[in-house]
């Protein structure tokens, strides 16, 4: 997969600033935007992992995403 | 005639207010007042740790060694019509949040993954400003679903302002704990929430005590209140005696009102913690949301040395939390037993 925007602000990956998604306080985010098209997503947080819907992308959970696996 | 707080010194070679704490909650259990919970706050850095010190030793004389470990799962996210500024979950507010139901099944998977980590209490709450019919049904199902999973784990539930009748039902549904937090001091709230009063929550919190479900009331600090107010929220917290306090240190959620507010300080968050330890030597005094941000993991462990008895692991509503194994590692690494289930019955 091909990330093209960043999951914290939904903003392009290399046009824009993106040193608040890289702060600290964005490791307790889960992903909030497609990082192939940018729209919001519907996520769900629950108390071991959480899961991130695009209504075109489809789902993405905490297991395909190891290094932010809770 | 009294002894003025600065000239009280304890056999313990304490002098002024963690003298005066020594003898009034440590040895008789009673609380510090507004005053004297000020005068904590205002203790220098150079008296932290006796500070932290004492507020431990206070939660093992009138606590016990314990900790109680919780799980939370929210099963309706966003949407919110309600304006409290820390949360990313208001309908109110740009926050990428969107809204979610949680379905049985999901629900019942939270409750087990909570119960295996040894946790005894599992929250389910939602994000509205009281529970409709169709969310007061989404919780019977999915309280009779966990049970019907054999899961004995004690329920409790956050859903916002409830009617007597709504009371009633959820002591029928064998909730036996309410979350309904005051968030803060009474005099800095109309500053975080304009859209309802912090006499509608009060009210809520009362007819949940004479129902004979125990009262989880806490709040969120670093909103922007006074050293002032914290003591006046630490007080009237007291004053309800709630069963336990969960306490969150904020984190500031994109898009919402409190977006480039700082979080505060480590060592103001100990003091804090260990100032509402004084103010409620009885109470059980939860690590929530936020420590993760504001204390790292020493800080975490300095907490659980002073006052804290009881954790929330895992993730929380909307935000992550560290891995559920680290917490119940350092509980280990600090020899505080978990609470038993069969305690709790």
């Amino acid at each position: 997969m091909t990330v093209m925007y960043c999951v914290h602000c939904g903003k392009g990956v290399a046009d824009a600033d993106h040193s608040r998604c890289a702060a600290p306080q964005s490791t307790l985010e889960p992903p909030r935007y497609c990082a192939q098209c940018a729209r919001r997503m519907i996520v769900q947080v629950t108390p071991s992992g959480w899961t991130a819907r695009c209504s075109r992308h489809g789902e993405t959970t905490s297991r395909d995403d190891p290094a932010a696996a809770r | 005639m009294t002894a003025a707080p600065h000239q009280v010194e304890s056999a313990a070679g304490e002098q002024g207010i963690l003298a005066v704490a020594r003898e009034q909650v440590l040895e008789r259990g009673v609380g510090l007042s507004r005053e004297q919970v000020l005068e904590v706050l205002r203790l220098p850095s150079g008296q932290l740790q006796d500070l932290l010190a004492l507020a431990h030793e206070v939660r093992m004389r009138w606590c016990g060694p314990e900790v109680e470990v919780e799980g939370i799962v929210s099963v309706k996210t966003g949407g919110c019509p309600e304006d409290c500024h820390f949360c990313s979950q208001s309908g109110l507010f740009p926050t990428p949040v969107r809204a979610a139901w949680l379905d049985i099944p999901g629900l019942v998977k939270a409750a087990r993954e909570t119960a295996e980590t040894g946790a005894t209490e599992f929250c389910i709450v939602a994000a509205v400003r009281g529970p409709d019919t169709r969310l007061m049904s989404q919780v019977r199902d999915g309280i009779k679903a966990i049970r019907e999973d054999g899961n004995d784990i004690e329920i409790a539930c956050s859903l916002g302002m409830l009617t007597q009748e709504q009371v009633d039902e959820l002591v029928a549904m064998g909730v036996h704990r309410y979350n309904h937090n005051l968030e803060t001091a009474r005099s800095n709230f109309p500053n975080v929430v304009t859209t309802h009063s912090w006499e509608e929550r009060w009210d809520t919190l009362q007819m949940v005590k004479d129902a004979g479900m125990e009262v989880c009331c806490g709040g969120i600090v670093g909103m922007g209140e006074t050293d002032e107010q914290r003591a006046e929220f630490a007080v009237q917290l007291a004053e309800l005696e709630p069963h336990e306090v969960p306490m969150n240190f904020l984190i500031p959620q994109q898009g919402t009102p409190y977006e480039h507010l700082e979080t505060i300080e480590g060592p103001d968050a100990l003091r804090i913690v260990a100032a509402f330890r004084l103010a409620m030597p009885r109470t059980m005094l939860r690590f929530a949301g936020g420590r993760e941000l504001t204390l790292g993991d020493l800080g975490a462990e300095q907490g659980m040395l002073g006052g804290i008895n009881a954790i929330i692991v895992g993730n929380y509503l909307t935000n992550l939390g560290r891995p559920a194994q680290a917490d119940l590692d350092m509980l280990n690494d600090l020899t505080m037993p978990i609470k038993a289930l069969s305690d709790t019955i």
